[in-house]
């Protein structure tokens, strides 16, 4: 018997982790777990990219991988300084204290 | 079978048509190495470069406008009067922009010549975004367009005197915000991106258009059609997130409130060409043939995006009349222009099968872009010019007896309010009769109708502001501390380009004319 | 890839998680139970802690930590292009250079900003 793993397995996966980040970001307080879960989104559709490409055995599939991967970087970046910046005058990194502008 | 690409190859890439683009990035390269290497006495060079890497940028895009579509990087980037035009709107926001950032840079001690490079390399992903033929270049563009942004956004962080001045936690508060639903936003994008490479095994867009058809006829066996319609959806939140249509748009007023005001008017009209120009590109050229019923069905996510600019245009007019401060009212604005212009996406939705009316619409959409740029661009150099070093003298009650002060700049502001609600022989007012007409063409009567009612409502806000300047005479009126010769300069650019634009109409047209998306 | 490719870590899996609970299993019926406070606390037979267990680290690491990254990444073009180097020729050569020369710009900015030195 040969069993091949079929890509609706690793859709299904990818689909929980999605959502599971979507969670996050909707649900946590703290930046840097916001943040982990947007992480946690851009590689949920890695992993889905990965399979898809697989399954039609394309390379683009495998291209958008390593450019979602600089680009997630470069958020990490840019991220970590603003939540550097925010905790150097504010002493906290909740997000639910930035309230500085209401309406 | 593979074949080793050549130097050859190198040359029958055609490279040459996305070179505004591309000089563009080059420019900011090399400005990023000349200013880091600059005296500090020398730094007011930085800015000047910035304008001739953008003027530079300009006239090669203008040598090399060519309605012909040709593409590069393997069909990944296109060059048509689409992408001409729209580089066009980029460009010229870009450098008013920096005409608006100089002085107000210097009088809020934000001086550094990342500023510059920031905004440049934002410029260049819209540029990329404008030509993106492709999931992945959508993607990079978009990526190029947002990060730079997110850090404009924070940019007062850097005043250093007191970090807990108010203006300072705004503007940081501004920059995380925006970071956090930006990213947000392009993991829905990158999902759907991935959705619609799942159901089609392609990223190219052209290639996608012709892999949806066979999709939907052997839908009953295969998931193909259901990936399509997510990864649609997921696509649109994405650039919905950019382009701030309701359900999407809770980052904006805050965001706009709270960046250094040079960035909001960039913003304001760069991140939504890009977004638009996605828009445009994804749905019409990749998706107008996903149809529930294949030749008589409009496309499928067409309803969606009649809804999305039904809400976008009755609760950003709505939101902005109850608005105290000039730049949250123009944020919701913004919102409400968003719907505006997503009425000219469902009206090449609907006519998808008829190409005149398609393109009509399309060509609507791309006037309504210019001169909403003009416009809105206008009304922030105003609101800049009345800024305070602090970031206060921003309240719809500091622009009253603005005409016994500065009466140049009360006019200006006039004719910018006047160019939003959409009177006659203003910018607004074409793209607003472009988008109306293009709508009732393809048949999307309701819409229309709540187009023009809103407008209508819209008079409500924008007229508040002339009453402001004009009529309450008894306050003697802002100082205008911000009004120096470059701001100067952007109004008058803006003020010519809203009146070429309402009256010298078939200046405009002419250009558009040639874009074809269908 | 077939199923039957992963089924030692499957094996794997099982086997680790079997010893897990029986070693636990093990100690908990046999060993001898009687906690009291001096064997609870953090160090039995030690100081008494002095505050918090974590401190702020100084906000230099972040920006070695954010410039790694950022260097770092750029391997994922390097590998691909590495592997089919021969395949690609001068062609290869050229993008690569242009590529290369973009992290230049970068590294000379980081460089002359001063980002590099630790003092």
């Amino acid at each position: 018997m040969d069993f091949v793993v079929p890509t609706e397995f690793f859709f299904v996966l990818s689909l929980v982790l999605f959502v599971l980040g979507a969670l996050g970001v909707l649900l946590r307080k703290n930046a840097i777990l916001v943040f982990m879960s947007v992480e946690l989104m851009l590689n949920s559709a890695n992993l889905a990219l990965v399979a898809f490409a697989r399954q039609w055995n394309s390379l683009n599939g495998h291209i958008f991988v390593f450019f979602v991967m600089t680009v997630a970087a470069a958020e990490v970046a840019v991220g970590l300084a603003l939540i550097v910046a925010i905790f150097k005058s504010k002493r906290s990194i909740n997000i639910d204290d930035l309230h500085q502008m209401e309406g | 079978m593979f074949e080793s690409p050549t130097l050859q190859t190198l040359t029958d890439y055609n490279i040459w048509i996305a070179l505004p683009a591309i000089a563009l990035a080059f420019g900011t390269m090399f400005l990023l190495v000349i200013d880091v290497f600059l005296p500090a006495n020398r730094k007011h060079w930085t800015p000047i470069l910035a304008l001739v890497g953008i003027g530079i940028s300009f006239l090669i895009n203008l040598f090399t406008y060519n309605p012909e579509q040709t593409s590069t990087f393997g069909g990944m980037f296109v060059a048509d009067a689409f992408t001409g035009f729209l580089n066009i709107v980029v460009l010229i926001t870009a450098f008013i922009s920096v005409l608006l950032s100089t002085d107000y840079l210097r009088r809020t001690e934000t001086n550094h010549g990342e500023y510059y490079i920031l905004l440049l390399l934002s410029a260049t992903g819209a540029m990329f975004m404008v030509g993106a033929n492709d999931l992945i270049v959508i993607f990079i563009g978009l990526e190029l367009l947002s990060i730079p942004l997110y850090i404009l956004s924070a940019f007062r962080v850097t005043y250093t005197d007191d970090r807990d001045a108010t203006f300072v936690l705004k503007s940081e508060e501004s920059g995380m915000k925006y970071f956090i639903l930006g990213a947000f936003s392009s993991a829905f994008l990158v999902y759907g991106s991935a959705l619609l490479f799942g159901a089609t095994g392609t990223t190219n867009l052209r290639e996608i258009f012709a892999a949806v058809g066979p999709i939907l006829e052997s839908s009953a066996e295969n998931s193909g059609a259901l990936l399509l319609l997510i990864g649609a959806a997921l696509s649109l939140v994405g650039l919905g997130f950019k382009i701030a249509a309701v359900p999407f748009h809770m980052w904006t007023p805050d965001v706009y409130e709270g960046a250094p005001t040079p960035i909001t008017a960039y913003m304001s009209v760069a991140a939504k060409v890009g977004g638009f120009a996605a828009l445009f590109r994804l749905m019409i050229v990749g998706l107008s043939g996903l149809t529930l019923d294949a030749g008589v069905d409009p496309a499928a996510w067409q309803g969606t995006i009649q809804v999305i600019a039904a809400v976008t245009l009755i609760l950003g007019n709505f939101v902005a009349l109850s608005q105290t401060n000039i730049k949250r009212m123009l944020a919701y604005s913004s919102i409400a222009h968003a719907g505006y212009i997503l009425m000219a996406v469902a009206a090449v939705g609907s006519a998808g099968l008829v190409p005149d009316i398609a393109n009509t619409a399309a060509q609507a959409g791309l006037v309504y872009l210019l001169a909403y740029a003009f416009t809105n661009l206008g009304a922030f150099a105003v609101v800049l010019a009345l800024e305070n070093n602090d970031g206060t003298g921003t309240e719809l009650s500091d622009f009253n007896g603005l005409y016994n002060s500065r009466p140049m700049l009360a006019l200006a502001m006039a004719l910018f309010m006047f160019s939003l609600t959409g009177i006659p022989l203003t910018a607004g007012f074409m793209g607003k009769w472009l988008v109306f007409s293009a709508a009732v063409q393809a048949g999307l009567i309701p819409l229309t109708i709540i187009g023009v009612l809103t407008s209508v409502i819209s008079a409500f806000y924008y007229v508040r502001v002339i009453v402001n300047m004009f009529l309450l005479t008894e306050d003697e009126g802002s100082p205008a501390v911000g009004e120096t010769a470059p701001v100067r300069y952007a109004v008058y650019a803006s003020m010519a380009g809203v009146l070429i634009v309402g009256i010298a109409v078939p200046l405009v047209t002419n250009l558009v004319n040639m874009v074809s998306l269908v | 890839m077939t199923l039957q490719a992963f089924a030692p870590i499957g094996v794997l899996i099982i086997i680790a998680l079997i010893i897990g609970v029986i070693i636990l299993m093990i100690s908990r019926v046999f060993g001898p139970h009687n906690p009291s406070f001096r064997k609870n606390a953090p160090y039995e037979s030690g100081m008494k802690p002095i505050g918090p267990g974590t401190r702020r680290m100084p906000v230099k690491f972040y920006l070695v930590a954010v410039l790694f990254i950022i260097f770092d990444v750029e391997v994922i073009f390097f590998m691909p292009w590495a592997v089919a180097m021969r395949d690609l020729g001068v062609y290869g050569l050229i993008v690569m250079g242009v590529f290369t020369l973009i992290l230049v710009v970068g590294f000379i900015y980081e460089w002359k900003k001063g980002a590099l030195e630790w003092e």
